[in-house]
């Protein structure tokens, strides 16, 4: 993976945006209050009574059975669905509308296949007026995701994991402050998932980016995360939220202190989804994916 | 991979011509073609009843064509009816590719517009000779008019079809990085129905020259179809025949030419899966 990092210009702006504590600063804070969800008038809530922060530049997953609602919640960190109770707060702003500054990525790369591998990383700058800046950024960006021999490749030619890197280049293209990844590499096979796991972890951490990822695997959870936030289903609330106090090296599983976490989060999870639901009212507004 | 980009599933798949053996199947439908001309020319010339129209063999004909061509005959004759169908397919295409837009986008205007338009479509564009002929000032505008009526439908259905094919999250995508509507129409909508369009141009392009003979029967004194007609009203077989061949030669290098833009706009790529 090619660490040199060239991207100073984004360090400097987040910098200036506000003084954090990571080294290379721009991630955004996050904090959710209050927030509820229902999707039709008559079904129970999905998410209820979630409030929680994310500090800027903290990697967070949040980890739950399949229908807990993860991807309910992080529709709503991006801007794309509005919840019917509560609110989301960036950097102080409460947000109604998607922003390029919040990149969502998805289990499916979804590129644009009558395009090149540059042209679609490039689609950010593009559709946000900065044209100009792509011949420079776009090579960069691509050597950082290990695709520098790529660009004039069309995405369809690229296996799986490797439009995921393009996805990834995409999103970071615009200089995002916060990722939001919805299960993105639970398509692709062991070896190359982990090296994504890696990557994205190593990538976010230097460029000082706050991520927020969605998962049901423990493993990427304990891989990735600063902290995991664990859910609870019917209706969707935190069941446990927990700093995972791992080293890099550890990280890459095998070592005992690997396992103790692991067992430790798998012994949450399985509480979580064990833990009985419950009827609750729905709240007064509806809103659609 | 099974996260390969997913791709709409009913795009045609553009045969390969070009190979050595498409040629020859190809040469032979040619030579079968003719082969079947020859013998009605035979048997019409053999037919004491039918001996006045031995000039639609083969031979005569192609030296007729011959001479047409180096005369110049056959440029005069097929540049206003090209002019007029190129005319008609823009306007179908002006209207048929926003409209197919707004239907594949809002299921709303589908349901509103899909019994009116299905119903206009039925009816053969011929039939609105009489009101063309009426609303028009001159024949040339009645049968641009024909031909649009008869070009716009297979546009209109052809893109709102495309449109309805658009991964949604090609959309959500854009959307998050900051594209804006134009953003959408421009990135993600046009160039991904920009071979179902095409597609849609070539059938309305086949059933507007069907549509273009007939309707420059009306009127007009100049064109392909008003040339059939002068050829037969002056019993000039020949000249008859060799038209019916330009119009068919016309057609079929009109039709070559978008198949080849179909393809150059068909982004899928066979080996993606
Ligand atoms: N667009 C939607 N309309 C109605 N119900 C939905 C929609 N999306 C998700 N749900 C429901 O909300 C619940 C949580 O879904 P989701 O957020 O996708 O969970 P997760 O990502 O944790 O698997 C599920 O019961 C699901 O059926
Ligand atoms: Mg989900």
């Amino acid at each position: 993976m090619a660490m040199t990092l060239t991207l100073s210009d984004s360090a400097a702006q987040g910098a200036q945006d506000a003084p954090h504590r990571r080294a290379v600063p721009v991630g955004a804070h996050v904090a959710i209050k209050g927030l509820s969800h229902a999707y039709r008038r008559h079904d129970g809530k999905v998410l209820d009574g979630i409030d929680f922060e994310i500090k800027a530049g903290e990697i967070v997953a949040l980890l739950g059975r399949s229908g807990c609602g993860k991807s309910t919640l992080l529709h709503m960190l991006s801007g794309l669905t509005h919840p019917s109770e509560g609110e989301v707060v960036i950097n102080g702003n409460r947000i109604h509308e998607p922003s390029p500054k919040w990149v969502m990525m998805f289990q499916a790369p979804s590129l644009f296949p009558w395009m090149t591998v540059a042209q679609n990383a490039a689609l950010g700058l593009k559709f946000t007026r900065r044209n100009d800046q792509i011949a420079k950024r776009i090579p960069e960006i691509l050597e950082l995701v290990d695709l520098g021999a790529f660009a004039d490749r069309n995405a369809q030619e690229l296996s799986g994991g490797q439009q995921q890197r393009v996805a990834l280049a995409r999103s970071l293209a615009p200089k995002p402050e916060m990722l939001l990844l919805d299960e993105p590499f639970s398509a692709l096979d062991a070896f190359t998932r982990r090296n994504l796991q890696r990557d994205v972890r190593q990538i976010a951490r230097d460029l000082g980016l706050t991520l927020v990822l969605v998962t049901h695997d423990v493993g990427e959870a304990v891989r990735m995360a600063d902290r995991v936030i664990v859910l609870k289903a019917n209706p969707g609330r935190v069941f446990e939220d927990t700093v995972i106090t791992l080293s890099e090296e550890e990280r890459s599983g095998g070592s005992d202190e690997f396992q103790a976490e692991h067992s430790r989060l798998m012994n949450i999870y399985s509480q979580a989804a064990d833990a009985p639901g419950e009827e609750t009212e729905t709240p007064n507004d509806f809103t659609q994916i | 991979m099974s996260d390969a980009v997913q791709l709409p599933s009913t795009i045609l798949r553009i045969p390969r011509l070009g190979s050595a053996r498409s040629l020859i199947n190809a040469l032979i439908g040619i030579a079968a073609l003719m082969g079947v001309w020859w013998l009605g020319g035979f048997i019409v010339e053999n037919d004491p009843d039918l001996y006045a129209f031995s000039d639609f063999a083969p031979a005569p004909t192609l030296e007729r064509l011959w001479e047409m061509i180096v005369s110049g005959e056959v440029l005069t004759m097929s540049g206003p009816s090209l002019q007029r169908v190129g005319l008609g397919l823009l306007f179908a295409a002006a209207f048929g590719v926003p409209v197919g837009i707004l239907i594949g986008r809002a299921p709303r205007i589908h349901e509103v517009t899909n019994v009116p338009f299905q119903f206009l479509r039925m009816i053969s564009p011929l039939s609105w000779m009489p009101i063309a002929v009426m609303a028009f000032d001159t024949w040339d505008g009645a049968i641009v008019f024909l031909i649009a009526m008869a070009a716009v439908w297979p546009i209109l259905f052809s893109t709102a079809a495309g449109v309805r094919r658009i991964d949604p999250a090609w959309l959500k995508v854009a959307r998050n990085l900051g594209a804006g509507p134009l953003h959408l129409l421009g990135t993600v909508i046009l160039p991904a129905i920009a071979v179902d369009v095409m597609q849609g141009i070539r059938l309305a392009l086949g059933v507007a020259w069907v549509v273009l003979v007939p309707a420059e029967y009306l009127g007009v004194t100049s064109g392909l179809g008003f040339a059939i007609n002068d050829a037969r009203d002056t019993l000039d077989y020949s000249r008859l025949a060799a038209t019916v061949v330009v119009i068919g030669v016309i057609g079929f290098a009109l039709d070559a030419a978008i198949g080849q833009l179909v393809k150059k706009f068909n982004w899928v790529r066979a080996a993606a899966h």
